[in-house]
């Protein structure tokens, strides 16, 4: 492994404007969004050459804010992974473990913080690719509530689950960049107005005095010993802060992985049709008829792309749509009344952001269904379209562990708050 | 496992309705893994029932002409263009 820990898939410097309140802040771009005129690749072959044409909106947000953009950071190809390992580019080094995985799929994002290669970085949180890196590699990490932000320019993996979050080395300085990239956007048809003019940088307060916090014990009881001692750990000191912490049961989360990967597989097969070799990407050359070249162009993507893109045709196809398609669709309105009802009595929901510390590199490659496995805490916040904060709560002889908080829906200045306090 | 999970020959099947190439192995490794995924899938027959309840509103802007990408940006990545197209395989 090289000494940068192979964070970058291409290193180059944009400058933004002169002023602004990120001036003096260098951030890392993941590389599935768009930067005009510099290569964004996916993490993926199909795309080793393709340079867009344009900014995506959060881009132009950074630029106009005066950050200086140093780089395009390696990602699971597509965003499907949790490990970065499925990337073309190799598989990312975490810099606060040496010899385990950085998390995924925004794991060069999240290393990139956590090596001081930048002051921020963006990713994007599908299933939990910017929290679940934000826990593995120490560093904070926000997926807010559907909406909030654009995601004009985002290359699409799973668009109903999907948002571009920030990474950061503190709540605060997570929340500022929160700031400038939310708001509505005329070419995102499902952005809000909730992101206007926000401030939530100023709610990183550590006040936690009589706030109400739920733990659902299904996101508790599968973590490993380690990750629950630091969880119980830091619900200590909440309560030492005047926060009330109490049980709740969300049932519906027991089915939240199958019900996410249905739904993500079954997007994803549709949104990577557009890679046809044709207008961009790896051609499949002009011998043949239409569908071969297509499928000639489509052995560029790596295995589990394949395997995705598979099963969400299967998922999708003649017969067993009502059975996988209809039923994950179910189980997502379910999930989604679970938290409703959650937040009649408390004002955010903690648990571990991932139920075991950084896995050892390769460790979970062979085996998909126990890697998608590992994301049963993240997931059912896509589901339920809220806003989550993972937050660093100290370490594990394996690594960092991270903690996360869950809000209500634009209840982004709740769950920063109690982040802070964490912090704290 | 899932006891409808697809053979060898459907994931082939799978695979030319999705138009993505795959080798023999591959084939044979998607056979297994699909088995042990798609029975997990399968548990998501416990889940009830549930009213859902979309709130959801269509988001439309006017029809006019604005500013795009010219034709030379938008051809900028494409492999091979043809008098100002997209150059691609025969359709049929």
């Amino acid at each position: 492994m090289t000494d940068d820990h192979n964070i970058f898939v291409t290193e180059e410097i944009v400058e933004g404007a002169d002023d602004g309140p990120l001036a003096d802040a260098t951030v890392a771009v993941k590389d599935n969004i768009s930067t005009e005129g510099v290569r964004t690749t996916c993490g993926s072959a199909m795309l080793d050459d393709y340079v867009p044409p344009y900014d995506a909106t959060v881009v132009e947000s950074l630029k106009a804010a005066g950050a200086t953009i140093v780089g395009k950071a390696n990602m699971d190809e597509f965003g499907m992974g949790s490990t970065t390992e499925t990337s073309a580019f190799g598989p990312v080094e975490n810099p606060a473990a040496p010899g385990r995985v950085p998390g995924g799929s925004s794991g060069g994002s999240a290393a990139a913080v956590a090596a001081g290669e930048a002051d921020l970085a963006l990713g994007s949180d599908t299933g939990g690719s910017v929290r679940n890196p934000a826990a593995f590699c120490g560093v904070v990490g926000i997926k807010p509530t559907y909406g909030l932000v654009s995601r004009y320019g985002l290359v699409a993996y799973a668009n109903s689950l999907e948002q571009i979050g920030p990474l950061g080395p503190t709540v605060e300085a997570t929340a500022e960049l929160l700031d400038v990239i939310s708001g509505p956007d005329d070419r995102d048809a499902t952005s809000r107005e909730e992101g206007a003019d926000t401030d939530y940088a100023s709610a990183a307060d550590g006040d936690v005095a009589g706030t109400t916090i739920g733990v659902p014990t299904e996101l508790v009881e599968g973590a490993d010993a380690g990750v629950r001692e630091r969880f119980e750990e830091t619900l200590e000191d909440l309560r030492d802060g005047g926060a009330i912490v109490e049980e709740v049961s969300l049932p519906s989360v027991e089915h939240a992985v199958e019900a996410y990967y249905v739904i993500a597989m079954s997007e994803a097969s549709s949104n990577l049709a557009r890679f046809d070799g044709v207008r961009y990407g790896n051609s499949g050359g002009f011998e043949g008829n239409w569908n071969e070249a297509f499928s000639d162009s489509r052995e560029a993507f790596g295995e589990e792309v394949k395997r995705r893109i598979l099963l969400g045709t299967y998922a999708l196809s003649a017969g067993y749509h009502d059975k996988y398609y209809k039923q994950a669709q179910d189980a997502r309105a379910w999930v989604k009344q679970d938290f409703d009802e959650a937040f009649e009595s408390v004002d955010v929901l903690a648990s571990p952001t991932m139920p075991t510390p950084p896995f050892e590199q390769g460790e979970s490659l062979e085996d998909p269904l126990q890697m998608y496995l590992a994301d049963a805490n993240t997931v059912p916040v896509n589901l339920a379209d809220l806003p989550a904060i993972s937050v660093p709560a100290g370490e594990t002889d394996a690594g960092p562990v991270g903690v996360q908080f869950v809000g209500p829906a634009f209840g982004e200045e709740a769950i920063i708050r109690v982040g802070s306090a964490v912090e704290n | 496992m899932s006891e409808t999970s697809p053979g060898p020959e459907e994931v082939r099947h799978v695979a030319d309705l999705a138009r993505v190439g795959l080798d023999d192995e591959e084939v044979e490794r998607f056979t297994d893994q699909f088995a042990d995924i798609l029975g997990y899938f399968e548990t998501l027959e416990e889940v009830p029932e549930v009213e859902r309840e979309a709130d959801l509103a269509n988001v439309m802007r006017a029809d006019e002409v604005r500013e795009s990408l010219s034709q030379d940006e938008a051809l900028s990545n494409a492999p091979e263009t043809e008098d100002g197209y997209f150059k691609g395989p025969n359709v049929s």
